[in-house]
């Protein structure tokens, strides 16, 4: 066996985290690597019209820049994790499903709109661009407790 | 899953939009939060939300400096300042209240400030120094709540300097009943050991701890922080492969709690993150791999499980397989787990089977064979990243066999793919394998050509100049190289016979160069003709000035004969009144040469591309003016970074913690009377950038690596070829405003395959995997073969280098000189602010660190026998006491006391008819006693003597044994204490000893000088300290010094000379910085 030569060199991590809407607007946004405030706009409308010149036959990852792009579509809303090359696709994938499927646990019944507890509860998943949490009660402990707390 | 589905599908937009149900408690639709969004889900254009976003700025900055704003209301702010800048719009107003919600806000007031604060700020952003107490009070709450949060908080975001102020209590943590405190600890300590590896040395045995965490969570967490370690460094931690081999068998076997499941699956990211570190540990590494092939096995077989999630594991579970040292079973059941991922009929399974394939393949190239068909297919995929990730996979079995038909199906998707980051990349992977690989000289010509015009001008710099060295450089054979390149000028000639308009200005720049250099190669060529042919592209509109002053300089180089001289002449007029200055340079040089052949003939003679050109890239020809510059007062050379990290200091506050006032302030310690340079830092550079090597010096020696460069960052390296840098001499290469990027496409491109005929898959695949045999002993991916490989470059002649040293040390003060000088030279101490510089009283060393400092001074302090000689302070290899002064005083000893303790040599320091003075100094652990023997050596006594000892930068105190009268032939002693009042590298006392002999009044000067050496001593630090102090002292100071040539290693012997003559000791630094 010759030299073993890995494709690209980075570290694999996940460098974006979005929510956007079909409009292209944008929903959540976190950033894991420092990408100035100015050009994040130009960023997110670029990856939204990437993700969304797809069809559904054609796989969910994307080039884009220096970035992969793993999208999911739930209904009129997408989710868009950048990462990079060396990173397991597949595996932030589902990462993005486990999230929404978290969501769904803690939104259940109450709908609203609160931009802050999504980012906690992403918080308590995503660090440094590492999944640091996958566990969907251990996920949510902490935002119940914070609740329970403000009910109480 | 499926219902799990559906209640995400229904529950996620509302979610996230606008339609909040009547009733719902939490989201008022008429709060300002709610306001907004509608607003901006309403707009329809970008100006509309520029004015609706300035207005809610406006409204925001009200809100939030109002003292009526309760801590709730600035809460709900936060989020809409959130909003804002999630928009783009910058809500910095906002960012010191977000700190202060943290502060005072009650829990979930607080979560949203801590939210704002990591959402806002960057790391080293200097408001998040505001957060250190709010997190230091929250770390020792009784609330979990707040513990938690502030956990959070550190994991992701805390100044780096900070770290020690809050280390003991994250540790302390590490031990708590709760398994997610004990998690998030883990965590902050995985962000330190990012940011600040050093600071976290001391607890890796608690990471061990963590590791064997009876709770998975934490566990887990520790993972991050040992694939980080084992990334750094894969030897330290070969001792636990067994142990994380025994988790991942735990795991797989389902040992796990049941809510670590997704989707039936166990603990999937887990077990992702444990592959990857059993692939680092088992790289290259048969004894650690064996441990681990069981557990692979296992992983392979229990994903039978029909779920992405399982494709994923699998993914990885192959990647590491042919990463470790290699087992055939294995390989064997990797491969074909791949084979069933690129026939999937799934996407994105393909995807990742292509992925997988690619990688692989680089280890074994038979595989592709097996899958020819497969890959052959995805080749037509209609999904342009199936196909983008194929050429990948095709790229890397090229051989010179295939890579005609490779590179044309490279070509054919560069035609169609309209992304510019796309055909960069794919038109650099073209051009490197046809300079590889290619078959013939046409083709190789013909495909750059291709490459060229794809490219355009957002082509890689590096792709021309690559292909001008080759050219000019050429092969072995000389035969072959003239007949490549004239097959490059004939090539080139008819390019600009025919329509020119679309060509880049890259490949119209690389087209005069070549027409420049090598047309007269082609004998039957009128000079003239080509010449006119150039005079074409200077009448475009659209050639760039860069362009225009590359065709000048071709048509320099070809002007000979009437015909031309004339083309060049109207030339001449046409631009030597350019506004473009190089231009216009361009031209004046052209006319000038052109009348003058002779002159012409010397500069440019024929084919000098392929002569070296010597380059003294140390510029030590300006080292007079730099070094007449700084004498008449002119600042220092700084490298921009430096610059700007000076600057950045400047306006930052000061991180340097109060309480630990450091009684050694280095920083402000005059060495130079440049700057403010610290002794420990004299560097050495040939002309300037030398401050990574201070700074950086993280490894037993000093850093070498940093020294070699001469320039700063974007400058000119010395290691780079010489004819590189003529090519880049020649290149003023600022990228010029790309034109229709769209150019001539190849008109060999073959017809695209069509769907029918699997006759003809058959045949390409032929093609494509030719010399990929099961027999074909060479490793086709080591790309080495000579044979294959067609133009071989010449070996390079090591010139440009060893010249540079050898110009570089002749040109100023040899190094023992330039040292000489640092610690001889009486310097105006005026810079120097601090006192009380070295006499600190030195306990019993305990550290380490302590015990090599404390035993060096011991060490060097004979050498400081003869410091109050100027002539040889520095001599520090002999130190043996000369005779003379052995003689001299060899009657005059230390009193009894004081003979126990490191002394200097007793010199004489000044003598008449009737007595001598001589003295020495001796180290105490406090100060610095300064011994005075005075000897009467006349035939009477001594009376009344009296000695007055000062000194401008010493404290001076008489310790002992006042003055009395002096009986004939003895001798009287006198001590004083000496401490620093203000340091200087050479320290004079001087004396005046006044006497009363045979009834004469008689008055003595002397003098006596001591090096600063003598007052150093030992400082005991524990490491963090001295980890908080090697930040602070990171100043440094800028020597030129020439380097010591004698030896065969001429930068490490001046270092190792630097090292001893200025006593500095090299600290090694553990990890990065």
């Amino acid at each position: 066996m010759g030299c073993r030569i890995w494709r690209r060199v980075q570290l694999e991590m996940i460098q974006f985290f979005l929510m956007v809407n079909r409009q292209g607007q944008t929903r959540l946004s976190r950033y894991y690597t420092d990408v100035e405030l100015n050009l994040r706009q130009n960023l997110e409308t670029e990856v939204v019209q990437r993700c969304l010149s797809r069809s559904k036959e054609q796989c969910s990852f994307v080039e884009y820049q220096d970035y992969k792009l793993v999208y999911r579509q739930y209904a009129a809303l997408y989710i868009v994790v950048g990462v990079t090359d060396d990173e397991n696709e597949l595996s932030i994938f589902e990462m993005i499903h486990n999230f929404v499927e978290v969501l769904d646990k803690y939104f259940s019944r109450v709908i609203m709109f609160n931009l802050d507890r999504v980012h906690i509860i992403l918080d308590e998943m995503i660090q440094n661009g590492h999944i640091v949490e996958t566990n969907k009660s251990r996920i949510l402990a902490p935002i119940t407790a914070i609740d329970k707390i403000c009910d109480g | 899953m499926s219902d799990v589905v559906e209640k995400t599908l229904t529950a996620l937009p509302s979610l996230l939009s606008l339609d909040s149900q009547p009733g719902s408690a939490k989201l008022s639709s008429t709060s300002k939060l709610g306001a907004l969004i509608r607003g901006i889900t309403e707009l329809t254009s970008k100006h509309e939300e520029e004015k609706l976003i300035q207005r809610e700025l406006a409204s925001l900055k009200d809100q939030v400096s109002s003292p009526n704003t309760s801590m709730r209301q600035m809460k709900e702010a936060m989020v809409r300042a959130i909003y804002c800048e999630m928009l783009g719009y910058e809500a910095s107003f906002t960012y010191i209240h977000a700190i202060k919600l943290a502060q005072q806000g009650s829990i979930l007031d607080k979560r949203v400030g801590y939210l704002a604060v990591c959402l806002f700020l960057n790391e080293n952003h200097e408001l998040l120094l505001l957060l250190v107490n709010t997190v230091l009070k929250d770390l020792q709450s009784t609330n979990l709540i707040e513990v938690c949060m502030a956990l959070t908080v550190v994991s992701q975001m805390f100044p780096k300097d900070m770290i020690p102020a809050i280390l003991p209590l994250v540790e302390e943590k590490l031990n708590h009943s709760k398994e997610i405190i004990r998690r998030k600890a883990v965590l902050a300590l995985y962000k330190f050991y990012l940011i600040a590896p050093n600071q976290v040395q001391h607890i890796h045995n608690k990471f061990r701890k963590a590791l064997c965490d009876k709770d998975p969570g934490v566990m887990f967490a520790s993972l991050h922080i040992y694939l980080q370690m084992i990334k750094d460094n894969p030897e330290g931690y070969k001792d636990l492969t067994a142990s994380f081999v025994t988790i991942l068998k735990q795991v797989v076997s389902g040992k796990l709690p049941m809510d670590f499941n997704y989707h039936s699956v166990p603990a999937p990211w887990l077990q992702i993150q444990l592959l990857r570190i059993l692939s680092i540990l088992g790289k290259n590494d048969q004894n650690a791999s064996e441990i681990m092939y069981d557990v692979l096995d296992e992983s392979l077989k229990r994903a039978e499980i029909n779920h992405n999630i399982t494709y994923a594991i699998l993914y990885e579970c192959v990647k590491c397989i042919y990463t470790v040292y290699p087992n055939s079973d294995l390989l064997e059941k990797a491969a074909k787990c791949i084979g069933n991922f690129v026939i999937s009929s799934k996407i994105n399974l393909k995807y990742l089977g292509l992925k997988a394939l690619t990688f692989v393949i680089q280890q074994d190239p038979k595989l592709a064979l097996q899958h020819q068909m497969t890959i052959i297919e995805c080749l037509d995929h209609p999904d342009i990243i199936i196909k983008r990730e194929t050429l990948e996979l095709l790229f890397r079995i090229t051989n010179a066999q295939n890579v005609t038909v490779i590179v044309e199906k490279m070509l054919e998707f560069l035609n169609q793919s309209k992304d510019d980051h796309t055909t960069i990349d794919l038109v650099g992977k073209v051009a490197e394998i046809a300079e590889k690989y290619a078959p013939e000289n046409k083709w190789f010509i013909e495909t750059m050509n291709t490459v060229f015009s794809l490219g355009g001008d957002m082509i890689q710099p590096d792709i021309p100049n690559s292909f001008l060295k080759l050219l000019s450089e050429g092969f072995d054979s000389e035969e072959e190289n003239r007949k490549l390149r004239l097959f490059a000028v004939d090539s080139y000639i008819s390019l600009l016979e025919g329509e020119t308009r679309k060509l880049p200005q890259r490949f119209l720049q690389v087209i005069s160069w070549v027409l420049g250099e090598y047309s007269q190669l082609r004998t039957d060529l009128d000079p003239a003709r080509v010449m006119t042919l150039l005079t074409k592209l200077l009448d475009m509109k659209q050639t760039s000035s860069e362009t225009k002053t590359w065709v000048l300089m071709a048509m320099t180089k070809l002007c000979s004969g009437e015909a031309s001289i004339s083309i060049a002449q109207s030339v001449c007029d046409d631009h030597s009144s350019s506004m473009d200055t190089v231009l216009r340079q361009k031209a004046h040089e052209l006319q000038l040469l052109s009348q003058d052949s002779a002159l012409r003939g010397r500069l440019l003679p024929l084919h000098r591309a392929s002569e070296p050109i010597e380059v003294d890239s140390s510029l030590s020809f300006l080292d007079a003016f730099v070094s007449e510059a700084l004498a008449a007062g002119a600042a220092p050379y700084k490298p921009p970074h430096q610059r700007q990290e000076e600057l950045a200091q400047e306006k930052a506050l000061s991180l340097e913690p109060y309480a630990l006032s450091l009684p050694i302030n280095m920083s402000s310690c005059n060495l130079t009377g440049r700057q403010s340079p610290t002794p420990m830092s004299v560097s050495s550079g040939l002309s300037g950038d030398s401050t990574e090597l201070s700074l950086k010096g993280s490894s037993t020696a000093l850093k070498l690596e940093g020294v070699k460069r001469v320039w700063g960052k974007e400058g000119y390296l010395s290691k780079k070829d010489p004819v590189e840098e003529v090519v880049q001499a020649e290149n003023p290469s600022s990228p010029s405003q790309p034109t229709g990027a769209g150019g001539t496409p190849n008109d060999k491109l073959t017809p695209r395959a069509t769907p029918e005929p699997d006759h003809e898959k058959q045949q390409l695949a032929s093609s494509l995997f030719i010399g990929l045999g099961s027999q074909s002993s060479v490793c086709l991916m080591e790309k080495s073969d000579p044979m294959v490989q067609r133009f071989r470059r010449k070996a390079k002649t090591p010139n440009s280098f060893s010249g540079v040293t050898e110009r570089g040390s002749v040109s100023s003060i040899s190094t023992s000189a330039a040292v000489d000088n640092l610690l001889c030279t009486n310097i105006p101490e005026s810079a120097s602010v601090v006192p009380e510089v070295t006499h600190e009283p030195s306990p019993p060393s305990k550290t380490e660190l302590d015990a090599s400092l404390s035993v060096d001074i011991i060490d060097s302090t004979p050498s400081l026998v003869q410091s109050n000689g100027v002539e040889t302070p520095l001599d520090l290899t002999e130190n043996e006491v000369t005779d003379k002064s052995k003689d001299e005083c060899s009657s005059i000893s230390l009193p009894a006391k004081l003979s126990g303790l490191a002394h200097s040599e007793i010199t004489s320091l000044c003598s008449n008819q009737s007595m001598e003075v001589s003295a020495c100094h001796v180290h105490k652990d406090d100060c610095v006693l300064l011994v005075i023997f005075i000897l009467n050596s006349s035939d009477s006594d001594i009376e009344n003597a009296r000695l007055h000892v000062s000194s401008e930068q010493l404290e001076v105190s008489l310790s002992e044994s006042p003055l009395q009268d002096i009986a004939k032939d003895a001798i009287a002693v006198c001590q004083y204490s000496l401490t620093v009042r203000s340091p200087v590298v050479h320290f004079e006392v001087l004396g005046m000893l006044s006497y009363q002999s045979s009834l004469d009044n008689q008055e003595v000067e002397f003098s006596y000088k001591l090096p600063l050496t003598s007052f150093i001593r030992p400082l005991e630090v524990s490491t963090e300290q001295y980890g908080t102090m090697w930040l602070t002292f990171s100043n440094d100071t800028k020597q030129n010094l020439a380097l010591v040539t004698d030896g065969q290693d001429p930068l490490t012997d001046t270092l190792d000379l630097l090292k001893k003559k200025l006593g500095l000791h090299v600290v090694e630094m553990i990890g990065k910085l």
